[in-house]
């Protein structure tokens, strides 16, 4: 009687001389390492070559600023809550009379700071950001020698404010993403 | 005398040097070797394909921290690396690297110290090999390196029995210890792995378990024995330990080639007439091939079986390669009374 149906009978058959020799199975065994040495070998020379990524890649985060140059991020700290890690830290202010053109809103981040070394990149502050702020690219994050230097703030992570310079996340705005904006409660995000 | 002098000088500084170059660069092909059958790259960054490599081993061993156990026996602690570096080397002494080469009307053998007993010579300087690996596990004063090398003595000293007895059928046939003259014969007659295929296949398994190779490699494995007898070791008296393995294997293969496989005769070229310092140049040339040849062979050996087990170890060395040897002996000595009668 038993239990599963994926029952498999052992043998109990004593070796015949050929097998108990064990030279025949060493010479077959060495076969296969030989030609192992031949087969094509599954390591990526990295840094000559890389390795292929997909598109919607979760890699370092940028912050991104609208067509006129203005940052899109308000500061409201739904990244921060989202984040499974507790990586992300800012510290809002005041937007003054001649500011107008770099922030969205009256309210912006002076201080912006993701720990890159607590970040598990796994997007959830891209999703809950209201404001299509933040989103993370396709760039790695580099090797420091020291931790602190892992602690990116806003010089690190806002694009530059020149056009060519910018990130594309297009392929990151998939049509589920951008039929979502189009709901009528969700106009604020555009 | 003097040229006589020099030219020994010479023969010997030459040999070691190559002997360790050769030791050193198995590193690295060993490591490539094992990275290839495994579907990865060796290493490859230091220098083009990691030539730079065993260089930087070296360099790494020299600057670790020398320390010692306080509680180890001082003398013997630093006896043991060296004992087994210098049987290590010794080895290669009487192996005939090539013919004589001629030069203004002198002749020089390329053997730095042939006898009549060259056989013997170096199944005593191996017995002494077992030395080296005793005083490291008793001078670390540490219980599981005095196991590791008890295990590793024992195993040595049962597979020199099996060793030595296959060769006596290569003495009985060729009725010579001398290596110089098994070389000569193989010249005119063909090689002996074709007379003696047996002895060949049991004298390179007790190859493999004398230079603690795997799949006999059980006293250094890190697995059982975390190290065996070189766990309290660093820096350059461990290099010492796992470096002379390596020589131990490059003699080991030496050896081989020169019983079994006709040492530096190239077949065929006595018909090419050349000139004889071309002959012995080729012949030394074509006698490393297959020293390289045995190298390879005793890697992808170590990178394709598991180890094996102490009991089986014993057992195998005992109850099948002894008996073995022994019948290959009485078959030897009947067919060789049967022949010259």
């Amino acid at each position: 009687m038993s239990l599963t149906n994926r029952t498999k009978v052992v043998s109990k058959k004593q070796m015949s001389f050929i097998e108990r020799l064990y030279l025949p199975a060493i010479f077959a065994g060495m076969g296969i390492t030989m030609k192992h040495v031949f087969m094509k070998k599954a390591t990526i020379k990295y840094p000559e070559k890389t390795r292929e990524f997909s598109e919607i890649y979760r890699g370092r985060h940028v912050l991104k600023r609208d067509d006129e140059g203005r940052e899109r991020c308000t500061a409201c700290g739904l990244c921060a809550l989202a984040c499974p890690a507790e990586a992300i830290t800012m510290i809002a202010a005041e937007r003054q009379p001649g500011e107008e053109h770099l922030y969205r809103e009256e309210k912006y981040a002076k201080v912006y700071e993701i720990n890159m070394l607590r970040c598990i990149y796994c997007g959830l502050c891209e999703s809950a950001c209201p404001k299509e702020a933040i989103f993370l690219t396709k760039n790695l994050v580099e090797s420091e020698y020291k931790r602190d230097n892992f602690i990116y703030g806003k010089d690190k992570l806002v694009e530059p404010m020149e056009k060519d310079k910018r990130t594309d996340i297009s392929k990151r705005l998939t049509p589920e993403v951008l039929s979502f904006k189009k709901l009528p409660n969700e106009k604020h995000n555009i | 005398m003097l040229v006589f002098l020099i030219y020994k000088v010479v023969l010997i500084a030459c040999i070691l040097g190559l002997s360790l170059l050769i030791a050193m660069y198995s590193t690295l092909v060993e490591r490539k070797f094992a990275g290839f059958i495994q579907d990865r790259f060796g290493p490859d960054r230091a220098g083009k394909w990691g030539i730079l490599q065993p260089v930087c081993d070296g360099v790494k061993l020299f600057f670790k921290e020398e320390y010692m156990p306080n509680t180890a026996d001082k003398f013997l602690y630093i006896l043991g690396p060296s004992l087994t570096m210098l049987v290590a080397l010794l080895t290669s002494a009487v192996i005939p690297w090539g013919g004589t080469l001629s030069f203004g009307g002198n002749q020089f053998p390329l053997q730095v110290a042939g006898s009549s007993v060259d056989i013997l010579y170096i199944f005593a300087v191996v017995s002494m090999g077992v030395y080296g690996v005793m005083i490291g596990g008793w001078a670390s004063n540490n219980k599981y390196s005095l196991l590791g090398a008890v295990r590793a003595s024992s195993q040595m000293i049962s597979y020199e029995l099996a060793m030595g007895l296959s060769t006596a059928s290569i003495i009985m046939m060729s009725g010579t210890l001398s290596l110089q003259d098994i070389v000569h014969q193989q010249q005119t007659s063909m090689w002996n792995v074709v007379y003696q295929p047996l002895a060949f296949l049991i004298f390179f398994i007790c190859a493999l378990a004398e230079t603690n190779r795997a799949p006999f490699d059980l006293p250094e494995c890190e697995g059982e024995l975390i190290g065996g007898y070189h766990t309290e070791y660093s820096a350059m008296k461990l290099g010492f330990y796992l470096f002379a393995e390596y020589i131990n294997m490059f003699v080991s293969s030496a050896i081989i080639s020169t019983l079994f496989f006709g040492g530096y005769h190239v077949p065929f070229l006595q018909h090419a007439g050349l000139s004889n310092n071309l002959v012995t140049i080729l012949g030394t040339v074509f006698l490393f091939v297959k020293i390289s040849f045995f190298i390879i062979l005793f890697m992808w050996v170590r990178w394709t079986l598991p180890r094996f087990r102490y009991d089986q170890l014993m057992k195998l060395g005992w109850k099948i390669l002894l008996p073995l040897s022994l019948v290959n002996l009485i078959i030897t000595g009947l067919v060789t009374l049967f022949l010259h009668k």
